[in-house]
C-alpha cells in the first residue's frame, strides 16, 4: 500500500511510513508542550478578549485543530483514503459540529444576561 | 470524483464485497461508527460550553481544582498530570500506527510486540483517570454551601492560600451520628455525614479573624476568585446550609454543581471508551499471538481497532482542552 509520505503541504517529506509517524509524533508533542507552557505561564498580553473570547483560548482551540487535523490524517490515515470517502468522513462533522455549537452557545449567552439583568437573585 | 467512477468488473454486485470508495466493509462502517460517536462527544462538549457560557462569571478555574501529581503531595501543580497523561496516550497512538503498519509488511512479531505496548499504554492512561477521579471526589480543603447553591471557600487573609475545614473547624460536644436503615423506620435512612457539622466550621471561621471566604464570582479584570473582606465573610457565612466535601453527582467543593456533573460524566465516557479500546486491543492482541490474522493473509483487523484507538486519543485532545486548558 502506498502511504503519502508529506507533510505541512510538501514542506517536509519522509523516507518511510515509519519515519513520518515518529516526525508527527515529534510535531504533535511540541504542540501539546506549547499549551501546557501556555496553559501555566498564562501570558497577560494574551488574556485581552479576541471576538468574545480570551486570546490565549483561541489559541488552544486552533492548536488542539492542528492536533486533530494531524492524528486523523496521518495517525488514522485519512490522507492515504480516496478524497470521496475522506469528504463523506469529515463534512458532516465539520458541518455539524459548528452549527450546534453556534446556536446552543449564543442561547447560553442569551440565558447568562437574562439572569443577570433579570430581578431575580442568584446568589443568597 | 475518482471513486465514483470505480467499475467493478468481472464481480458480483449484488451479494455485497466489492470495495466502494476502495475501502473495505469493515474498515468504513468502523469510520462511520467514529463519525456518530464523534458526534455523540460534540453533543457533550457543546452541553459542557452551554453550561458554562451560561456561568460564564462563576465556573471553577480548571488550575484550581486539578493541581495533584503523584509523589508531589501539597505542591501545587496544575497541568502537569494530565499533560503526562495526554503524552501518554498520544503514544500508544504511536506504538498502534506502528503495530498497523508491521501489519502491512505481515511482521507478526512485531505487530504483537507493538499491540502490547498499546495496550500497556491504554492501561497506564486508565489507571491515571482513576486516580484523577479519586482525587477530585476526595477533595482537599471542603467548602460550605449557600441556600442559593453557591459555594464558599476558605483562605488565608494573609496569603491567599485555601484552608482546609479540619485546620479551623471547632469540635462542638454533639450527639449527632449517621441516621442508617438498620435504626428506626427501614426505609428512612441518610447518606454519610460530613466530617464537620456547619455549626463547627461557622464558630470555627468566626474565632479565626485570619480567615475569609473566596465566593464562586470571577472579577472580569483579574480572573481571579473574588475574596469578600471580613465583615462581608462574616455576614455571608451565616448563609451556609451545608458543610460539602469533596465531589458527587449533587455537589462539589470546587464550585458550579453542573461542573462536576460534566466532569464525571464526560471523562467518564471517555474513560469507557478507553477501558472498551483496551479489551478489544487485547482480543487482537490474543488474535496475533494464534497467528489468526497470518492465516487470513491480512492485518486488517490490527488497522480497524487502531482507528477507533486513535478516535479515543482525538477525542482526549477536545476534553484536554476544553476541561484543563480554556
Amino acid at each position: 500500500m502506498a502511504h503519502k509520505l508529506s507533510i505541512f503541504r510538501g514542506l517536509v517529506t519522509f523516507k518511510s511510513n515509519i519515519q513520518k509517524i515518529w516526525g508527527v509524533l515529534v510535531f504533535l508533542s511540541i504542540v501539546t508542550a506549547i499549551e501546557v507552557a501556555l496553559g501555566i505561564i498564562k501570558p497577560s498580553v494574551l488574556l485581552t478578549p479576541v471576538l468574545g473570547m480570551k486570546g490565549l483560548n483561541w489559541i488552544f482551540i486552533i492548536l488542539t485543530l492542528v492536533k486533530a487535523y494531524y492524528i486523523a490524517w496521518d495517525f488514522m490515515h485519512l490522507r492515504d483514503e480516496k478524497r470521496s470517502f475522506t469528504s463523506s468522513i469529515v463534512l458532516p462533522l465539520l458541518i455539524l459540529i459548528p452549527y450546534l455549537m453556534f446556536i446552543l452557545l449564543v442561547e447560553a449567552d442569551y440565558i447568562y444576561n437574562v439572569m443577570l439583568d433579570g430581578f431575580v437573585s442568584w446568589n443568597f | 470524483m475518482e471513486a465514483t467512477t470505480d467499475i467493478v468488473e468481472n464481480e458480483s454486485v449484488w451479494g455485497g464485497g466489492n470495495k466502494p470508495l476502495n475501502a473495505s466493509y469493515g474498515k468504513m462502517m468502523m469510520w462511520f461508527f467514529i463519525v456518530s460517536d464523534a458526534l455523540t462527544f460534540s453533543g457533550f462538549l457543546v452541553a459542557y460550553g452551554f453550561s458554562r457560557f451560561k456561568n460564564i462569571d462563576s465556573w471553577p478555574i480548571a488550575d484550581e481544582v486539578f493541581y495533584h501529581f503523584p509523589f508531589l503531595h501539597g505542591i501545587d501543580a496544575p497541568m502537569y498530570y494530565v499533560a503526562l497523561m495526554t503524552f501518554i496516550l498520544i503514544f500508544s497512538s504511536v506504538t498502534m500506527v506502528l503495530a498497523v503498519d508491521a501489519g502491512h509488511k505481515m511482521q507478526k512479531t512485531k505487530v504483537a510486540i507493538y499491540m502490547l505496548l498499546t495496550i500497556i499504554g491504554g492501561a497506564i492512561f486508565v489507571g491515571s483517570q482513576a486516580w484523577e477521579w479519586k482525587n477530585f471526589i476526595q477533595g482537599e480543603y471542603g467548602a460550605v454551601e449557600t441556600k442559593g447553591g453557591q459555594i464558599l471557600q476558605f483562605v488565608t487573609a494573609d496569603s491567599g492560600e485555601r484552608v482546609a475545614l479540619e485546620s479551623f473547624a471547632s469540635t462542638l460536644p454533639t450527639d449527632r451520628s449517621q441516621h442508617t436503615g438498620d435504626e428506626g423506620i427501614w426505609f428512612v435512612s441518610e447518606p454519610s455525614l460530613p466530617t464537620y457539622s456547619l455549626a463547627e466550621v461557622q464558630e470555627g471561621f468566626l474565632a479565626n479573624p485570619n480567615l475569609l471566604i473566596k465566593t464562586e464570582m470571577i472579577d472580569a479584570a483579574t480572573g481571579h476568585k473574588i475574596v469578600l473582606d471580613r465583615a462581608a465573610s462574616e455576614a455571608k457565612i451565616a448563609q451556609a446550609m451545608y458543610v460539602v466535601e469533596g465531589a458527587n453527582l449533587v455537589r462539589n467543593e470546587y464550585g458550579n454543581r453542573l461542573f462536576a456533573d460534566f466532569f464525571f460524566f464526560i471523562t467518564g465516557f471517555h474513560g469507557f471508551h478507553v477501558f472498551s479500546g483496551v479489551v478489544i486491543n487485547c482480543i487482537i492482541f490474543f488474535n496475533v499471538l494464534l497467528g489468526t490474522y497470518d492465516r487470513r493473509g491480512h492485518y486488517e483487523m490490527v488497522e480497524k481497532v487502531g482507528l477507533y484507538w486513535h478516535f479515543v486519543d482525538l477525542v482526549w485532545v477536545f476534553v484536554f482542552t476544553f476541561f484543563y486548558l480554556v
